[in-house]
């Protein structure tokens, strides 16, 4: 374990050593600070609009920090040749791969719960009540989410050469889910065989991301989702994980190293 | 002597994926043997072999043929390389990073405890002269320091065997002097330092024995004086094994 926390710990100094994070969380308080100074048709519940905006922008942020920082850990290290004095030592490769697991999906956290505080102050502000459970059951199913694209972004990364091909991949394949992915039964059942088979089986084998889209939540102020819905979509979520981060520690085995 | 370093018969081929490409053989039953406290030179031209062994030895090639083994374990084993320590050629450690960061990172690897490890940084980074650059982020580090943070990155383990990969490639002559006098103070301290270089003046003054391969094969294994023998020097006793054919001066 200490393997693991060691090469974690230097993804997140990594991550708050760059600019990426802070360049695109002073965008979203720009945006949002700006709109919300804005009294639009004297509309008191122009409140919610600010607040769907503040999370489109969360998520959007969320998404990028998760995918780049994930896709450029590996091929980073095999182009800088910080991989070889790194396993050199006594690390195995199934460690490396836990651990910029780890380090990825933690910095995701870090910087979710610094966007969170914001749009918690940002609402708070013009709301005058702080709904703190349901900011903890959206911001944990969307930090579950990150986990499951950081996990899927590690494995691309040993798959496809550039991180930008990993990365635009990444992108396509996790907006096509989100938009498309929860009506790709409905669309099945407008093909003829084997193609509605092989879209039927896409949309079972394929992660559900949209499950962990709880923005209306605290745009609406809706009650919770009950506790044991939001543990079985964390167990849901946490098997994907952990499938692909088996593929990849099985695709790094037999990766040479040089 | 104490074999710390052995390969017996030590194959390596790479398949090529591309049709019509025939397998290429890196390493043709390679036999070494590097006893305790001996600095051990690696000669080779380009494409010898001596990466290939260096990394069957650390556990990234497996052989396809043959054995190597660290301490008497097997190479692959991560427990093997324990008490290691590697210099790759050319590596840019994490820019992010200040060197007294990098070998604290290193150090928990190595599941160094916290009061040893802040013992053994400062030592090191006195050792390789980056003291006044230790808070520095590597990024501002020059050729000649990044190759020195290697260095003390490769010894945070106090390793009784240092593997070195063309240490000196690419510094200037006072770098290469510096990496000189470090590997000459840990074959003092009895260290066994096996390493690879096409700087052969080097070798020459730091080594005890040499071996020289060339296509995969080991063509010459012994004391730098019996390698040298007739020749005016290593370079020429070199380039005669190799076969490299005396062009006549027009």
């Amino acid at each position: 374990m200490k393997n693991i926390s060691a090469v974690a710990g230097i993804v997140i100094k990594e991550l708050y050593r760059r600019k990426d994070f802070y360049a695109l969380f002073i965008v979203t308080v720009v945006i949002c600070g700006l709109m919300a100074m804005l009294n639009i048709y004297n509309d008191t519940n122009i409140v919610r609009y600010l607040k769907e905006i503040c999370l489109d922008l969360i998520w959007i942020s969320s998404l990028v920090i998760a995918i780049t920082t994930t896709a450029r850990q590996i091929p980073a290290e095999r182009e800088n040749r910080t991989l070889l004095p790194l396993l050199a030592k006594p690390l195995t490769r199934t460690q490396l791969i836990l651990g910029k697991f780890l380090g990825c999906w933690l910095a995701c956290g870090l910087a979710l719960l610094c966007f969170y505080l914001f749009f918690g102050a940002l609402a708070a502000s013009r709301e005058h009540h702080w709904l703190l459970l349901n900011y903890f059951q959206a911001g944990l199913m969307h930090w579950f989410l990150l986990g499951v694209i950081v996990a899927f972004a590690l494995l691309g990364s040993l798959i496809f050469a550039a991180p930008s091909s990993n990365a635009t991949i990444c992108f396509v394949l996790v907006g096509g889910i989100l938009f498309v992915g929860r009506n790709l039964d409905r669309v099945a059942l407008t093909l003829r065989e084997p193609t509605r088979a092989i879209v039927n089986a896409l949309y079972y084998a394929l992660p559900h991301l949209e499950f962990y889209d709880l923005r209306d939540l605290v745009v609406h102020n809706w009650p919770l989702v009950a506790w044991k819905y939001i543990v079985l979509a964390l167990l849901y979520a946490s098997f994907y994980m952990a499938v692909f981060l088996i593929g990849a520690c099985l695709v790094f085995r037999r990766k040479a190293v040089n | 002597m104490t074999a710390i370093l052995r390969t017996e018969k030590l194959r390596v081929e790479f398949r090529s994926r591309d049709v019509g490409q025939t397998t290429k053989v890196a390493l043709r039953g390679l036999d070494l043997e590097v006893g305790a406290g001996e600095v051990f030179g690696f000669l080779g031209p380009n494409g010898a072999g001596k990466t290939t062994t260096m990394n069957v030895l650390l556990g990234f090639v497996p052989p396809t043929r043959g054995a190597a083994y660290l301490f008497d374990i097997d190479v692959r084993q991560p427990i093997a390389r324990q008490r290691i320590g590697y210099l790759p050629e050319l590596t840019y450690y994490y820019k992010f990073l200040t060197a007294e960061e990098l070998l604290r990172f290193y150090a928990k690897i190595f599941g160094l405890p916290r009061p040893v490890a802040d013992r053994r940084i400062p030592e090191l980074l006195k050792l390789v002269e980056l003291e006044p650059a230790a808070r520095r982020p590597i990024k501002t580090y020059s050729k000649g320091m990044q190759q020195r943070v290697g260095l003390a990155q490769a010894l945070i383990n106090n390793p009784d065997l240092l593997i070195l990969d063309e240490p000196t490639s690419g510094l200037d002559p006072l770098g290469r002097m510096r990496v000189r006098e470090i590997i000459q103070r840990l074959k003092n301290e009895g260290k066994t330092v096996f390493f690879s270089s096409h700087e052969l003046g080097e070798v020459e003054s730091v080594c005890d024995r040499v071996a020289i391969i060339h296509h995969g094969e080991l063509k010459a294994l012994g004391r730098v004086a019996d390698i040298t023998g007739s020749h005016a020097n290593l370079e020429k006793a070199f380039l005669d094994i190799i076969g490299y054919p005396a062009q006549p001066v027009s």
